[in-house]
């Protein structure tokens, strides 16, 4: 898959490298916080549950759950072709949520329930940048 | 005269970033965060306990979600280098008064390394560049409308219930001259305008419009030398929660709203049927009802047939936004303004659709989305 250069795309910083070269690598990496257990998302610098700094990055299994969403029937920069699109807050199974594009499937109310499984899927947009998104799960 | 506040207020913790200097490696939000988890540990008190947070340089709000707080007093006076004296001064008044019992205050710049920092061309280093913009969000039609399917998964509600909010507001419209639009539209109608972000259709977006409006206030006592009739607060609350519409705790309910609603209804001490009025924000049509819910004159998933049922419209039990709201009236970008307006006029028997025998009416609302809100409950009946 390939973005038109207008998207705006992510420009990762020292907190948050390390979620995009997971994506880069194809794999989505959130920090887990060793003391309480649990993964979370943005990136920080501790945890903001219990505010330690005993946290790592970690693989997760790239499956979830379509918390929310609408379709956008306008287009921001770049999305012109793409009309309606997906703009979706998936709940990963390993607890925490994100924005994402809903992709590879109709992009109709009716084929998107709320509580469907999705999987992650990187579109890889330029060398550095791959976005993570979703598809039904397989 | 003025309350005596000496000694009456002290600082328990204060601490610095772990270094100053060049700090190429965090972000300024980090720095917030870092100065103010090491005042957490400097002072030893546990982080749910603060309950107050003011800032200046990032917004009050990206630093109580980068903390996980949600604060219920918030302080962004930003106005440059002395901004945090003013924040101390605030905290005094506010912990004085019981609205708050632990004010966390931060600052944090990346002046040097400038990592992460918002302003011209860097928008993409900043949380919300790099974890939304990249989804296509451009603005509040499909950004502030995401949780809407949520409330619908989870309580039944329905594109129709949510577009009678559209026709109810429309109805009080028809009332005020001074209004956009007047001419009366039905749910279908609403449903038939053209798709925004599904769920939400034009005739459920807000107007773009000019306009502004201010108040004065001034003590109770003093007021009565004035030429209207004063209309009295009663109780104030606020909210912030998150700095992105993805970072939402749950999709279904506001913390903001709620945190401002509870407070307010706390300090007002007055119950839900002593109300009269309600101007509750309406960017679209989804907010008033997580509005209504947040302020408790609903159970939450209930505000769906309650619109739909007319309760809000004219002749309803509950009247909401009877200017014809940020829908209909007018909505210029931060339209919190006008709803305290209409509240002042129904107070004062004032306005274009004025209703019988108000005595109470609350105006409530947004900001940034769902991040923050405000709650202000006001009555024309004298001390
Ligand atoms: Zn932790």
């Amino acid at each position: 898959m390939t973005s038109p250069a207008r998207k705006q795309l992510p420009t990762p910083t020292p907190e948050t490298a390390p979620y995009w070269e997971g994506a880069k690598a194809h794999e989505l990496r959130l920090q887990h916080c060793n003391d309480c257990d649990k993964p979370f998302f943005y990136p920080r610098i501790f945890c903001p549950i219990c505010l330690g700094d005993n946290v790592e990055w970690k693989a997760m299994s790239g499956k979830g759950t379509l918390l929310t969403y609408v379709l956008s029937a306008r287009p921001a920069p770049g999305f012109e072709e793409e009309l309606p699109y997906a703009i979706a807050i998936v709940k990963l199974d390993e607890g925490p949520h994100l924005m994402s594009n809903i992709v590879e499937t109709e992009i109709t109310p009716e084929n998107l329930p709320a509580g469907m499984a999705l999987e992650v899927v990187f579109d890889d947009v330029n060398e550095t940048i791959s976005l993570p998104k979703f598809r039904p799960a397989s | 005269m003025a309350t005596d506040l000496r000694k009456k207020i002290a600082i328990i913790g204060a601490a610095e970033t772990d270094t100053v200097g060049a700090i190429p490696d965090i972000t300024q939000l980090g720095l917030h965060g870092q100065a103010a988890r090491n005042a957490i540990r400097d002072a030893g008190i546990d982080k749910s306990q603060i309950d107050g947070l003011a800032c200046a340089g990032e917004s009050v709000v990206s630093v109580a979600d980068y903390l996980d707080i949600q604060p219920r007093y918030i302080d962004g006076t930003s106005v440059g280098g002395s901004s945090f004296m003013i924040h101390v001064a605030h905290a005094v008044l506010a912990l004085e008064a019981g609205y708050c019992n632990y004010v966390l205050i931060t600052h944090g710049e990346s002046g040097r390394s400038r990592v992460g920092r918002g302003g011209f061309g860097s928008q993409s280093a900043t949380i919300p560049g790099q974890f939304e913009a990249p989804y296509g969000t451009f603005g509040p039609p499909n950004t502030f409308t995401v949780p809407i399917v949520a409330h619908m998964k989870k309580y039944g509600t329905t594109e129709e219930q949510i577009a009678s909010v559209a026709v109810a507001t429309r109805a009080w419209a028809a009332k005020n001259p001074r209004a956009m639009f007047r001419d009366p539209i039905t749910v279908e109608d609403v449903l038939a305008s053209r798709m925004i972000a599904w769920p939400i259709h034009l005739l459920e977006c807000c107007l773009v419009t000019d306009g502004g409006g201010a108040l004065i206030l001034t003590t109770a006592d003093r007021a009565r030398d004035f030429k209207k009739p004063p209309v009295y607060i009663l109780g104030t609350g606020e909210g912030a929660e998150n700095m992105m519409i993805s970072s939402m705790h749950d999709f279904t309910e506001s913390l903001a709203f709620k945190n401002a609603a509870t407070r307010a209804f706390e300090q007002a001490r007055i119950d839900r049927s002593d109300v009269d009025h309600l101007m509750l924000y309406d960017a679209f049509a989804h907010t008033p009802m997580y509005g209504l819910e947040a302020l408790g004159f609903v159970k939450p998933g209930e505000s769906g047939p309650f619109f739909a049922a007319g309760k809000s419209a004219p002749g309803g039990e509950l009247p909401i936004n009877t200017n014809g709201g940020g829908l209909s009236y007018t909505h210029t970008g931060m339209y919190g303004m006008f709803a305290l307006q209409e509240s002042v006029r129904q107070l004062r028997g004032e306005a274009a659709a004025q209703l019988d025998d108000v005595k109470v009416s609350i105006a409530h609302g947004p900001a940034g989305f769902f991040a923050a809100s405000g709650t202000v409950i006001m009555t024309n009946q004298a001390p």
